[in-house]
């Protein structure tokens, strides 16, 4: 240790008691002191490591894993890999390979996958693998004239070349088709086709109902927050509560009373009748839309909003604003010119943590969304546990995820997690 | 204090200026809280509907009836989801809780290293959108189900709502420990107290406002949530939120009404508490006269 290493005494050199240089027993005491503040962190570090980055890190490594067709149609891929020109419909050799495989993969019951997974790719395909596995077995060679009278698409070059495509086990298919890109059956990389071009417009509805709802959230947020900002404090107090109790309130509750209200038979339309601003005939679809999923998602996030507005706010000292009014600024002109810029960094930090919250929204867009109100997350969870395509929900989760880390590693930078407010 | 209450020699348009600001941020508190309101009384509606009819406006008793809330205890499954929700919300509090305010401590030390990296990382389980974390969750478990089975226990719900809970803790417990005078352990080991002492006498009473605080976010976060529920429970870990999810996907019956305002009512004690623990840890500290 340190000070089997230290000189002796000299009178440049400044010790400690027993004799070590200060500099070696001060660095000392600091290491000490170092590895106990990490020994306090490292529990809570490991526990989010094993269950939540390292679960992660495996669902993203599903968006390029691809080891189905490799295992379960390995001859097959051999055999097209060494003697298959690639234009034509291959020849026997590769008809009895694939007779074996699908026997085999029949037989360890993984066929419905293999058939799924094809399907995927070209449609028909599900029907063609699994009526092909369960014939398989009393078919005599030469296989191919019969293969082909079991299902034709086996006489389509592409179905081959598909299978050579899926060979790889490591594969960027998903996240090409999370882009609305596909390979075509020569690895060129081409636009789906028309009516499956879906996700690049749902990643751009997202963006655009995030930024609509963290807009919105602005323009609410800046008065109250200017409002409890100025008050004395044990008003602004009282008021701080309305603005925390929904924070507070579950957000299950916050959607289901959404939907009280602002259904065709809610609240919101039978006092419009009542006053008669509507026809009873004519009530107004509020909810069940994109629009319904706005409105709920800015009054879930406003708060987030409204706390770091106000604490940032709550430091602006309003002698600046007497100061520009006495050096004859108009009072509108004070506030454009003074206020504002130094609120600056609580309407940055504000619409950084909405907007990042907002893209990743599920709940209240599956409950209120209807058809046009769906989010990308709505799309994750459809492909995570209906249409059970995990490669492509995992990549699109991985398009979303690292724009979450971008815009949380700008706001870290920006604002500063140490700086997050919750109340 | 005197930016927001008008001057005697106001003209006009700073008056209707004045009155115009009062008038929006009215009408956005209302939009913040009419949605709460609203359900309460809907929740007495003696009819199936959700809307007020003439009668409850006219305040007549027998408009009112509190039949949904003795469908709500009638019926087994929401009683059960109660307890379910219960437990792992506790489970996950404590967990949280006490990896959080370790986390905590060690992170608002000044010798601790790496620490904005460090914290965005305890942090991101907030950030990152809940239908990426429910997903990976339920895979990982589903990988890993031949030596542990989580998925459809009450531990994996259990575990994986500690992750959602532990930033909430870590967030509230430094910024009670911002400003924390370091010099005042120092003091305590002056004094002759070993480092447990100092702990309990002297570091615990000052954040102890902040470890409540963050262990009821936790609490209401696992509380509130339905995504990893859905994904990582099975039938019988039946939780409030997810009873209300599937009653919601269907149609609505009033009893989630009856459900949503005693969860409103939760939501308003909790507040308080961690209000009142605010003003009181600002006391302590000398941050604010009120």
């Amino acid at each position: 240790m340190a000070s089997e290493t230290a000189t002796p005494a000299t009178a440049d050199v400044l010790t400690t008691v027993d004799g070590r240089p200060l500099k070696a027993a001060l660095a000392e005491a600091q290491r000490t002191r170092r590895i106990r503040a990490v020994l306090l962190v490292t529990p809570l570090l490991l526990f989010i490591f094993a269950t939540f980055l390292f679960p992660i890190a495996l669902m993203m490594f599903r968006s390029v894993d691809n080891p189905l067709i490799a295992q379960n149609l390995p001859k097959t891929i051999a055999v097209l890999e060494k003697s298959w020109n690639g234009k034509d419909v291959p020849g026997e050799e590769a008809f009895a390979a694939l007779r074996e495989d699908l026997m085999a993969s029949r037989a360890a019951g993984q066929v419905g996958k293999v058939a799924t997974r094809l399907n995927f790719e070209t449609s028909g395909m599900r029907s063609a693998v699994t009526r092909t596995a369960r014939k398989a077995k009393k078919m005599k060679a030469p296989y191919k004239d019969q293969i082909l009278k079991v299902h034709d698409a086996w006489s389509k070059r592409e179905v081959w070349a598909t299978i050579k495509r899926l060979a790889p086990t490591i594969t960027g298919a998903n996240y090409l088709a999370a882009v609305d890109r596909k390979y075509d059956a020569d690895d060129n990389i081409v636009s789906q086709p028309e009516e499956r071009q879906i996700y690049v417009t749902l990643f751009m509805k997202t963006l655009w109902m995030s930024t609509i709802v963290t807009v919105s959230c602005l323009l609410l947020g800046f008065p109250i927050a200017y409002l409890l900002a100025s008050l004395p404090l044990r008003h602004s107090n009282l008021l701080m509560i309305l603005v925390l109790l929904p924070f507070w309130t579950s957000l299950l509750v916050r959607t289901t009373s959404w939907i009280v209200l602002l259904q065709t038979q809610g609240v919101l339309n039978d006092i419009m009748v009542w006053i008669g601003i509507i026809d009873d005939e004519n009530r107004i679809q509020l909810i069940f839309n994109a629009q319904g999923t706005v409105i709920a998602m800015t009054q879930i996030l406003l708060p987030f909003m409204v706390l770091p507005l106000y604490s940032v706010m709550k430091t602006i000292s309003p002698s600046y604003l007497r100061a520009a009014q006495s050096l004859g600024a108009h009072r509108f002109l004070a506030y454009y010119r003074i206020y504002l810029p130094n609120t600056m960094a609580g309407i940055g930090a504000g619409c950084l943590l909405v907007f990042i919250l907002a893209i990743g929204y599920y709940i209240t867009p599956a409950l209120v969304g209807g058809q046009d109100g769906q989010m990308i997350s709505n799309v994750i969870a459809f492909h995570m546990q209906k249409s059970l395509n995990w490669g492509l929900g995992a990549a699109l989760g991985g398009i979303l995820l690292v724009g979450v880390c971008m815009l949380y590693w700008l706001y870290n930078k920006l604002v500063g997690v140490d700086n997050l407010k919750l109340g | 204090m005197s930016q927001i209450s008008l001057p005697d020699h106001a003209d006009f348009a700073e008056k209707l200026w004045h009155w115009t600001f009062i008038g929006i941020c009215a009408l956005v508190f209302l939009f913040l809280i009419a949605p709460i309101l609203v359900i309460i009384p809907l929740s007495f509606n003696a009819e199936p509907y959700f809307t007020f009819n003439a009668k409850m406006v006219a305040l007549d008793p027998e408009a009112y009836s509190v039949r949904w809330y003795q469908d709500f205890w009638s019926k087994t499954i929401w009683r059960e989801s109660i307890w379910n929700s219960l437990f792992i919300a506790v489970g996950a509090t404590i967990l949280a809780t006490a990896l959080g305010t370790l986390a905590a401590l060690g992170l608002s030390r000044p010798e601790m290293p790496f620490k904005p990296l460090i914290m965005g990382l305890l942090i991101s389980p907030m950030i990152v959108p809940l239908i990426i974390t429910a997903a990976g969750i339920f895979f990982f478990y589903a990988s890993i189900n031949e030596y542990l089975q989580l998925t459809g226990s009450y531990l994996g719900v259990i575990l994986a709502h500690t992750v959602l809970g532990t930033p909430f803790v870590v967030i509230t417990v430094t910024a009670t420990l911002s400003g924390f005078d370091h010099s005042l352990t120092r003091a305590g080991a002056m004094c002759g107290a070993d480092p447990t002492t100092v702990f309990f006498k002297v570091i615990m009473p000052l954040i102890l406002p902040g470890v409540i605080s963050g262990a009821l976010f936790a609490f209401v976060t696992s509380f509130d949530e339905v995504v990893v529920v859905l994904f990582v429970a099975s039938v019988e870990q039946q939780t409030i939120p997810r009873q209300m999810w599937a009653g919601m996907r269907e149609s609505i019956s009033p009893t989630i009404l009856a459900v949503a305002t005693i969860l409103i009512c939760i939501s308003i004690l909790l507040l308080a508490t961690v209000e009142i623990l605010r003003r009181r840890s600002e006391r302590l500290r000398g941050l604010s006269a009120g």
